[in-house]
């Protein structure tokens, strides 16, 4: 057939190679981070323990008795200790929440804001029946400020760059003066981290911010031109609206709009970014329809309550390992393909297969079925909505500087996204389902006259497309909740995705996601998110104007009705 | 001649409209003339509800006329319906006056609650009864104008079609769900007081609604009945049967298309504006595309391509809704579902289809006569 439209251009090689490229790099990236970090907390406690643990133990002891003075130099002693355990328990000592019998050999305890009680020494949980005679560890002003400056220093001088990055930065929230100064001048001078060296310049350049020398001050602004950081902004912010020099005044504003120039380019990032995700869950709900509706001709309007049942397949995993919460999804990602795959055979053999040929009435049935559908899941679950909990490592953000931030569970569904779009591109490239589709989907005599058994092919494209379908719903009960509404929402969306990258062909469909993502994310700003998704639908209707049959238009013989 | 070719060739028809014209004397005497005691006496509530089941009736016209003879499945004719019901809802809205729970003269209610000082410029004109029926029907014709021609223009056809009518309603939904559209948001127009000086509760003004309503269908029938028979009609059909064909035959597809989509989305308007008066809410669910595809279903259970099963189907189906609502909601849209599937599976000609099949066996009237009776009885226990 000379029909094929040509899915591996050249460019499109290339773009896939830097998609993946770029993906691999950063989860690689993280999961390097991820796992020398937790090396580093199981390891560390217990070398430490063997050396110190006696002196330790003396120390902590003898840091809740006696005259404050001494007290102060027994916490001194302390810090010099190499001992993770050190920090938390200083901390403590500072905030009023260590605690500690009256005796030669106490017990000390670090208290939560919740009253449970831990001992500061071997981490271990006190009974509340022990915590009775437990009394604050009394502290006074003076001694609190040295606990600040003994505090600050050991973060500044921890092991992990993270760690020491994190003190520097709290400095300057807290506002920079002589003594932090010359802390961070004592740590500059071994600092082996660059961001660390970043973040301490940025100090020095505040506090010469407010040096008596105007020639002081403006090369403290040129430092600082660079910097993204709120406080450095509300910082310039006030030498340019109120510095005596004229000149400092007009370097301030300069490296304020250089700032803003730069925060500005970041937010495109960050929009560009959630366009992208709001694209791949377009595009994982829109690839399974794309196949049964370009491959069959089937409008499968029960596609929304089968991503419903990948999403309650997760929730159901999840209430079966209560405790394996990280590892559930594994286990969830096959189950729902399966269970979402078997449904959508049991609806091609139930139902469609009667009704080939006749696309409005298979639209019309399979309304039916999705109803069907929805209300099943409302007698079985409950109209409520369920909260799918989300896995440790999927909550949270990755902060790239203080504007960008970047929540991981977006993340890891936009790469999944591309897996799961890259995985059935292979499907359908090379293997022998594959080659077997294809066939029947540009000419099914043709294809039948050498063999194919087309209506088990017709079976297995469906089943396959529904399969995708309860993954996507695996990816979307990470981002809401699950309820028996949880198909209708995207219904609409996926089939606006298939119209605009055009019938049957999946890179249409997936730049007719990411646009479509990406152009509702930029409208959202200046029109609402309503009104966005009423532009975006009124913008689709005007495109099929220009191309009826969307951007990549099969062409041919399979084209023509 | 032309009662031979609109009616008396088109038994079902007569049938159906002969129904309809008893229920319009019956259920007026019944209410009106026999006391609440005896056990002729037909509800308010009954009337009402048949009422709106009238209405229905001609939605569900407007949608067979172009599924059933030009084959354009529309997935939104719910919009259409609900734009001719907040036509008339706004004329509604400004007759209220200053009986509304804020006074004011001018505004509405929840214009009021929302601060808005003066009323919008597309509220204007609305206080008088025939801006509000003109707008009725030139509102949503002229959508059904605008986005048939770009959709017929630019040969947007079969499923196609359906889905992007099904984002038209979606669009429409989440548009005037929004507060700063000046329609009333989420809440929609409500607590209507009186409709031509009528307070629009009482007794006499439902039953002249449902009059109106009775008579508004009859005449659609009749002038959907004339097209479907003119020599228009005749093109319409082989549009739906070979589109190309016709085409190459040197019609002109796409006008013929439009005129009828729009003349359908009239129709569709004018059985919204009476709804509204009739139930006495008009709120952006109305424009969910459940509602549309829901009616599309009236039409294939009544059977398609035949006018009078449109008007059969909706009774069925909505009076079946009532039943099942009233007994035991979640089974509901396990019926409604199970509907779907079963009329695509079974039934591809509806229930009228149902008889027609069997029409050579020699019983010729005793079929009739039942699927006459199928309807009388839906039509009798409401009443």
């Amino acid at each position: 057939m000379r029909n094929q439209t040509p899915l591996f251009g050249r460019w499109q090689v290339q773009l896939i190679l830097l998609l993946s490229l770029c993906c691999s790099a950063s989860v690689f990236a993280q999961d390097a981070e991820i796992s020398t970090t937790a090396a580093a907390i199981d390891t560390a406690p217990t070398e430490a323990l063997a050396t110190t643990a006696p002196e330790f133990d003396t120390l902590v002891k003898a840091l809740t008795q006696g005259s404050l003075p001494k007290r102060a130099q027994t916490a001194k002693k302390l810090g010099q200790l190499d001992d993770p355990r050190v920090i938390p328990i200083i901390t403590a000592l500072q905030q009023g929440s260590l605690y500690a019998e009256k005796s030669v050999d106490p017990l000390v305890a670090i208290s939560d804001n919740a009253g449970n009680y831990v001992n500061a020494l071997n981490g271990e949980k006190i009974p509340a029946t022990q915590a009775e005679p437990l009394k604050r560890v009394p502290i006074n002003n003076t001694m609190r400020s040295q606990l600040r400056t003994l505090l600050a220093s050991l973060n500044l001088n921890d092991k992990k760059p993270a760690v020491r990055l994190n003190a520097v930065n709290r400095m300057i929230a807290d506002g920079v003066d002589e003594d932090t100064i010359a802390l961070l001048q004592e740590r500059q001078k071994t600092e082996p981290n660059e961001d660390v060296r970043d973040a301490i310049t940025t100090a020095f350049a505040l506090m010469n911010l407010q040096s008596e020398k105007a020639s002081v001050r403006i090369d403290a602004i040129a430092v600082l031109r660079g910097s993204l950081q709120q406080e450095v902004r509300s910082a310039l912010l006030d030498i340019a609206n109120n510095d005596s020099d004229i000149k400092v005044k007009q370097q301030a504003q300069f490296a304020l709009d250089s700032i803003e120039d730069r925060i500005s380019a970041f937010r495109l990032t960050e929009n560009i970014f959630f366009g992208l995700s709001l694209g791949s869950v377009l595009l994982l709900s829109a690839i399974g329809l794309s196949i049964t509706f370009g491959v069959m001709g089937v409008i499968n309007m029960a596609h929304g309550e089968l991503m419903m049942i990948g999403a309650y397949v997760t929730w159901v995993v999840q209430q079966l390992f209560p405790n394996q919460i990280a590892y559930s999804l594994m286990i969830a990602i096959p189950s729902a393909f399966i269970v979402a795959g078997l449904v959508g055979i049991a609806i091609e053999r139930g139902v469609i297969r009667f009704l080939y040929g006749r696309p409005l009435e298979t639209l019309l049935a399979t309304f039916g079925i999705s109803l069907i559908l929805q209300q099943a899941a409302r007698s079985i679950f409950s109209p409520l909505n369920r909260a799918v909990e989300l896995p440790e490592w999927m909550s949270g953000s990755l902060v790239i500087n203080p504007v960008l931030s970047i929540t991981y569970n977006r993340l890891y569904i936009f790469i999944f996204g591309l897996i799961v779009f890259f995985a059935l591109l292979a499907i359908l490239k090379k293997t022998s389902l594959g080659l077997k589709v294809r066939a029947v989907s540009q000419n099914r005599a043709m294809a039948r006259a050498v063999g194919v058994r087309a209506s088990w092919v017709d079976a297995m494209t469906f089943g396959l497309g529904s399969g995708i379908a309860g993954i996507a719903g695996v990816a979307l009960s990470q981002l809401t909740n699950v309820g028996p509404n949880l198909g209708q929402a995207y219904i609409i969306d996926s089939f606006m995705v298939v119209v605009f990258g055009g019938v049957g062909n999946l890179w249409g469909t997936l730049v007719g996601a990411m646009g479509l993502g990406i152009i509702n994310k930029f409208l959202e700003p200046y029109a609402g998110a309503v009104l966005a998704k009423v532009l975006v639908l009124v913008l689709l209707i005007l495109f099929i104007q220009k191309r009826p049959k969307g951007i990549f238009p099969q062409k041919g013989r399979a084209a023509a009705d | 001649m032309l009662t031979q070719r609109l009616l008396l060739s088109d038994r079902g028809g007569m049938i159906v409209l002969g129904l309809v014209l008893i229920a319009m004397v019956l259920v007026p005497v019944c209410n009106l003339l026999i006391p609440e005691t005896s056990s002729l006496h037909i509800s308010t509530f009954m009337v009402t509800l048949l009422g709106k089941f009238l209405c229905y009736a001609l939605l569900a016209l407007a949608v067979d006329l172009i599924w059933g003879y030009c084959g354009i499945l529309s997935l939104g004719h719910g919009a259409f319906f609900a734009l001719g019901g907040y036509a008339m809802g706004m004329y509604l809205m400004r007759q209220i006056g200053p009986r509304g729970q804020y006074g004011d003269p001018l505004l509405p209610d929840f214009m009021v609650f929302l601060n808005w000082s003066e009323l919008p410029w597309y509220w204007q004109g609305f206080d008088m009864f025939w801006f509000a029926m003109l707008m009725v029907i030139v509102i949503p014709g002229l959508l059904a104008f605008v986005f048939g021609w770009l959709a017929f223009r630019s040969r947007v056809t079969g499923v196609y079609f359906s889905i992007i009518t099904q984002a038209l309603t979606y669009a429409l939904l989440l548009a005037f769900f929004r507060n700063e559209m000046g329609f009333g948001g989420n809440n929609g127009l409500t607590d209507f007081k009186d409709i031509l000086g009528f307070p629009i509760a009482a007794d006499g003004t439902r039953i002249s609604l449902f009059l109106a309503s009775g008579f508004m269908l009859i005449i659609a029938y009749i002038a959907c009945r004339y097209i479907v028979t003119s020599r228009m009609g005749k093109i319409i059909v082989s549009i739906r049967d070979a589109e190309t064909r016709t085409r190459f035959c040197g019609y002109k597809v796409e006008s013929y298309k439009l005129w009828l989509f729009v003349f359908s989305a009239v129709l569709a308007g004018i059985a919204g504006a009476l709804y509204v008066p009739q139930v006495g809410i008009i709120n952006p669910g109305e424009f969910s595309p459940l509602n549309s595809i829901e009616l599309v279903v009236w039409v294939a259970t009544g059977g398609r391509g035949t006018l009078f099963g449109a008007i059969v189907g909706a009774f069925t189906v909505n009076y079946g809704k009532t039943i099942f609502t009233s007994y035991s909601p979640e089974t509901w849209l396990f019926a409604l579902g199970a509907l779907f599937v079963i009329v695509t599976l079974i039934l591809p000609n509806g229930l009228v289809g149902l008889f027609k099949r069997n029409k050579k066996t020699p019983t010729e009237n005793t079929v009739t006569a039942v699927e006459s009776k199928t309807e009388t009885a839906a039509t009798k226990e409401t009443v």
